[in-house]
């Protein structure tokens, strides 16, 4: 067998101590002597100590004081203000103080005045090697007193009964929640609905949309809806302008936006975060969980990041009092990818 | 017990006081078992009690905040003292929240007490584990003890989840966004789960109490169990220690509970307690009101999770955006699923399966008590390093925005660099490791060999000059020769004469493990360089000395 | 008009009318529909002013933005940016550029306010654009803080971070941080959209609502954080960071103390 050694040119190739090989081992030369400590020595130095542990409670005493100070004393008009920073202070050193006068002075004690002499003690195994042979004959014995062995009809039934009896306790948690039917495929996105502004609900012009803007858009009536949170977490949209010739709109897809006016999901495809970072001048929407990177000159078109599929883009076009409005429903589920989706 | 004719009579107050209590139900034993147990004394044995405390300070504190704490996402207007929210809609787990920090005295600081406390529970059971490997403390008789503490890891990561998303902030409500597009990558059942976890469509109004109840419930009285069950086994093993002289594998030495080591340890959990309230006191910890209530569509820049789920979130970052598959009109998303999954499988298989693979390789049934230096286990500890740079190369991709703006530096190329280093760091780390243990291995050898170098040059009668070495103290001259080196097992014929496919692949690894080493200095070698004197051995030490970097 | 007399058979020269018909009716239109209260402000500023501010720019601009400032290779055209884009852009030290980068770097201003007022001056003649923010139009007195957080947390908060601490973009490009940014200067990059900033006209985001953002920005500016020091605002990554080094290393300290033996 090619074996190499440890590399060093004076070690012969040699069998290493496994334990079991037969090696001459080093004489172990025992605990070294016990040193004694100064307060050992010195009535003085453990008299020292002794004030050091008692000054050290001492400290504590006063770090609760200090605490009771900032938990009463503090008159707080306004928590923005710095009052609630020095109270939270006050309390965090008050018992910062408290514990560590404690902590410490109790370590300082057990290492300066308590016996310092390491003690020996022996390690037993476990258990005993007869115990165990005894407890597997007990076992044994039990486990035929049974009869389980030669009797195996009882059994196979036992065991199928046994493992089909937890199933309720998993059915039982069938309605922690509806089943997802297609809900996710829709959203309040729908013909003619006008897109208004996050948070405040105001409807949008055309016009209001200026080149190099980015609108976070929800649609019209959110804020009423019944499952707010819910819809919002689908619908909304963010809302861009720029330059026509900058966007290359694929076939079928020419009219989905109005004068370089485009709407798309502001739902990463990834695992779902807001992909709200619009860069203005690479058009560039970048996710500022993930970092996937979207373009938008190329309908958002993933760039860069772990997101693999487009955002999904909203069609719009105006209305006949120059509001934006959805021309539909997004043509496909917006979010992360799920199982049924497609 | 009393069998004796005498019958026992207290003759102190503390005895009496054992006395009643005993007579009823019992406990003298414990005493005289525990009294004066053994635990051995290094600084490194200390983080599972820094674990262990900072729980303790989470039930305090956690306590404290139930109080207050309503775990309800029906909407409210904010009506408490802090301006900058006043009147914005927001859940009642939300607006609780704020209570506590703004309108209940020593709230704020109880919050903080808990965040910290949280973070410093995960992190003081992580290098616990650390420290557990690196030594080799997980080898028979405890390995199931190492199992109940990778649990235990586990668990804790769940209940600090858990209670990370609690507040209903914007941030921990973005992280529970990500959640749910982590489960509805799952094939098949994916969306089912979500919508029975969040009660139907993100976010739902039921998903806050729902973890409220595991997190103030479920959680800890599993973690509970499992520190039960973890000190139970630390008691029924006796707690490893370092050889050294009088220090060998059948004994302890080090302090008796009573009095010092129970006064170094109590004391302890008051020093943390400390520390994690002077953190509390001075340094602001999740401040809630700066990311605002929940809602789907803000988000903040630098949207993090906490520290110890970092990794998971840095493996979805370092993903290419590649293998979304469309099959018969169902989606397979594992640009979402493999690196939500796999990294951290593979983590936690190994941490788990970690005692008995080693245990296979070296084919060591025996008992352990005795730890190994990191540097005496060479492959085991640069497999140990390996493993720490993998994680830490996905934990930094978690702040990969961080690094961004903080080093100037492109955000895209941080990514492209994390993934280079996700393949290249670990590999490069085992070897560098590797080398670096054999190195100082080999130090030791010398110094065991031919003493300390003084750095007196001394010229002898016929014009040579060497340097004077000092010989070492017989004490610590046995604590670096006095380890175990494992050799090459190769593969080992079975019963019937044949070499088995695994048993090969045992004695690849084998050989892995343990081609290079460094046996420990013999007796017969330190005999013979003091015989030779120094002026022979001098020149072969100059030139090992390049190789061991020293 | 002279240069461009001269210029007029070059082979560009219908690119460039079709560019500037495009720009004179995106801009009409504009103006028009009142989307951008680009109230030619230059009457404001005095025909000495717009003189002074021609010759600074020649001086200082005209090398990346040409000699009027119709943009070159290495600069874009300043027609219709706005006095509010040139006081932002100098009066932050961004312009003159330093070096060419991802992105126009912060620096000491290297004008005065008279001169960067002078070269807004010129500028805004050259077309209509924002304005330099008025005091009224600064004036946060009567600003909804709570409501200036929402728009901040919708609007500003996924590049400028939530406790507007600066986060990052792409290709080495970043949102700075809000702190110690002027009123002015905060105001001006709504209206103007600086560099990859998106623009935040008064349609889409109303006079009042940027007053109430800068009373959100001063607030949080002028009020610690009352847990105690902010660590950055940075959220968990850098309380992680700091328990790792600062937390464990004093307990590991604590730790080293306590297993030592007593001298």
């Amino acid at each position: 067998m090619a074996r190499r050694n440890d590399g060093s040119p004076n070690t012969p190739d040699r069998v290493g101590t496994d334990g079991h090989a037969e090696v001459e081992r080093f004489h172990d030369p025992g605990l070294p002597p016990h040193r004694p400590r100064l307060a050992d020595k010195d009535p003085r130095a453990a008299k020292r100590a002794e004030k050091q542990v008692a000054i050290l409670f001492l400290i504590s005493i006063v770090g609760t004081i200090l605490f009771f100070v900032g938990y009463f004393a503090i008159e707080i008009d306004e928590p923005g203000s710095s009052d609630l920073r020095l109270q939270n202070l006050l309390l965090g050193l008050g018992t910062a103080f408290a514990m560590f006068g404690i902590g410490i002075g109790i370590v300082h004690w057990a290492k300066t005045l308590m016996p310092d002499h390491e003690v020996v003690e022996s390690r037993k195994p476990v258990t005993k090697e007869s115990e165990r042979a005894e407890a597997e004959q007990i076992l044994g014995d039990i486990i035929e007193e049974t009869g389980i062995k030669r009797r195996p009809l009882i059994r196979n039934t036992m065991l199928v009964a046994m493992i089909l009896a937890p199933f309720p306790a998993i059915a039982i948690f069938r309605d922690l929640g509806p089943l997802p039917g297609d809900v996710l495929r829709h959203t309040m996105w729908d013909e003619g609905v006008r897109l208004t502004l996050d948070p405040t609900g105001t409807p949008i012009r055309a016009s209001d949309v200026t080149i190099g803007s980015a609108v976070h858009v929800i649609p019209e009536g959110l804020n009423e809806a019944e499952h707010k949170l819910e819809e919002k977490a689908k619908a909304v949209v963010l809302l861009m302008r720029l330059n026509p010739e900058d966007l290359s709109p694929s076939e079928g897809r020419e009219d989905w936006g109005y004068e370089g006016i485009v709407a798309y999901s502001k739902i990463c495809t990834h695992v779902g975060c807001p992909v709200a970072l619009y860069e203005q001048q690479t058009h560039h929407l970048l996710c500022p969980c993930h970092q996937s990177t979207f373009d938008l000159t190329q309908e958002c078109k993933v760039i860069f990041g772990p997101a693999v599929r487009p955002l999904p883009q909203l069609p719009i076009t105006v209305d006949a009092e120059g509001y934006l409005v959805a021309q539909s429903d997004f043509t496909e589920p917006v979010g992360p990818s799920f199982w049924e989706r497609g | 017990m009393s069998t004796s004719t005498a019958p026992y009579e207290p003759k102190t107050n503390v005895g009496r006081i054992t006395n009643y209590v005993d007579q009823r139900v019992g406990g003298s034993g414990m005493v005289r078992e525990f009294g004066r147990k053994v635990f051995p004394d290094h600084w490194t044995f200390m983080f599972g009690e820094v674990a262990l405390y900072s729980f303790v300070i989470l039930l305090l504190s956690g306590t404290f905040l139930t109080f207050f704490f309503d775990p309800s996402m029906a909407e409210t207007h904010y009506d408490g003292s802090y301006v900058p929210l006043k009147g914005v809609e927001m859940s009642m787990a939300y607006a609780s929240s704020l209570d506590i920090s703004f309108d209940i005295r020593g709230g704020l600081f109880m919050r903080q007490v808990h965040h910290w406390s949280a973070l410093l529970f995960v992190a003081a059971m992580s290098v616990h584990m650390l420290r557990v490997f690196f030594t080799g403390a997980f080898r028979k008789p405890r390995e199931l003890n190492w199992v109940v503490g990778a649990t235990l890891l586990i668990l804790g990561l769940a209940e600090g989840f858990t209670g990370y998303s609690l507040p209903d902030d914007l941030l921990s409500g973005n992280g529970l966004r990500i959640i749910d597009g982590v489960i509805k990558s799952i094939p098949i059942v994916g969306t089912y789960i979500s919508f029975f976890l969040f009660g139907g469509e993100f976010p739902g109004t039921v998903i806050i109490p729902r973890l409220y109840v595991l997190h103030i419930l479920l959680i800890p009285a599993f973690i509970l169990l499992m520190i039960a069950i973890h000190l139970f086994m630390v008691v029924v093993h006796k707690h490893t220690q370092f050889a050294g002289p009088g220090r060998t594998n059948n004994n302890v030495v080090g302090f008796p509970v009573g009095p010092v080591y129970a006064a170094k340890a109590g004391g302890f959990f008051f020093i943390v307690f400390g520390v994690v309230a002077l953190m509390a006191g001075m340094f602001t910890i999740n401040p809630i009101w700066n990311y605002g209530p929940y809602d789907p569509s803000p988000i903040s820049a630098g949207t993090q999770p906490d520290w110890y789920i970092g990794f998971v979130d840095g493996a979805l970052r370092l993903m290419p955006g590649v293998w979304e598959f469309v099959i018969f009109g169902y989606t397979l998303s594992l640009n979402v699923l493999l690196p939500a999954l796999v990294p951290a499988g593979i983590l936690f298989a190994l941490l788990f399966l970690w005692p008995w693979l080693e245990a296979w390789v070296t084919k060591d049934k025996r008992e352990h008590h005795l730890l190994d230096r990191p540097r005496n286990a060479p492959t085991r500890t640069a497999i140990g390093v390996a493993g720490v740079i993998y994680y830490c190369v996905l934990w930094a991709a978690a702040s990969s925005d961080l690094i961004a703006t903080h080093f100037s530096i492109s955000l895209n190329d941080v990514i492209y660099w994390l993934r280079a280093l996700f393949i290249l760091g670990p590999i490069i780390g085992f070897v560098v490791s590797k080398r670096i243990a054999l190195a100082l291995q080999r130090k030791d050898r010398e110094i065991a060999l031919h003493g300390r170098e003084t750095g007196r040059i001394v010229r002898l009668p016929h014009g040579e000059f060497i340097e004077v070495h000092e010989p070492l103290d017989k004490y610590k001259q046995y604590k670096l020769v006095n380890f175990e080196s494992h050799d090459v097992l190769p593969a080992q014929p079975n019963a019937e004469g044949k070499i088995t496919k695994t048993e090969k692949a045992r004695g690849l690894l084998s050989r892995i493990f343990f081609e290079d080493r460094v046996a420990p200095a013999s007796p017969a070698e330190i005999r013979a360089a003091h015989a030779h004197g120094h002026g022979e051995v001098e020149g072969e030490r100059e030139k090992k000395a390049e190789v061991s970097g020293h | 008009m002279k240069a461009l007399s001269q210029r007029r058979r070059h082979p560009l020269t219908a690119v460039a009318l079709l560019l500037m018909g495009l720009l004179l009716t995106g801009g009409l239109y504009a103006v028009a529909s009142g989307a951008n209260e680009a109230k030619a402000q230059t009457s404001t500023f005095s025909a000495e002013d717009i003189a002074e501010g021609e010759k600074l720019f020649i001086a200082n601009c005209a090398t990346c933005h040409g000699m009027e400032a119709g943009g070159t290779e290495t600069g874009p055209s300043l027609v219709g940016v706005g006095a509010a884009a040139v006081h932002f852009q100098v009066g932050t030290g961004r312009m003159p550029l330093q070096m060419q980068g991802p992105q126009a770097m912060e620096k000491p201003a290297q004008f005065n306010e008279e001169e960067t007022r002078q070269m807004a001056a010129y500028v805004a003649s050259l077309g209509p654009g924002p304005a330099i923010p008025s005091e009224e139009a600064l004036d946060t007195s009567d600003a909804d803080v709570a409501h200036g957080g929402e728009l901040f947390r919708v609007n500003c908060a996924m590049c400028h971070n939530a406790a507007a601490a600066g986060g990052a973009l792409t290709q080495g490009k970043f949102a700075p941080a809000l702190s110690g940014v002027s009123d002015a200067h905060a105001y001006e990059a709504m209206v103007t959209g600086p560099q990859n900033m998106p623009v935040f006209n008064d349609a889409t985001l109303p006079p009042e609502g940027k007053q109430d953002i800068l009373a959100f920005l001063n607030y949080i500016d002028d009020n610690k954080s009352p847990g105690g020091a902010a660590l950055g605002s940075l959220g968990p990554v850098s309380e992680g960071l700091f328990l790792w080094i600062a937390g464990l290393g004093v307990i590991i300290a604590f730790t080293i103390w306590l297993t030592s033996r007593s001298s």
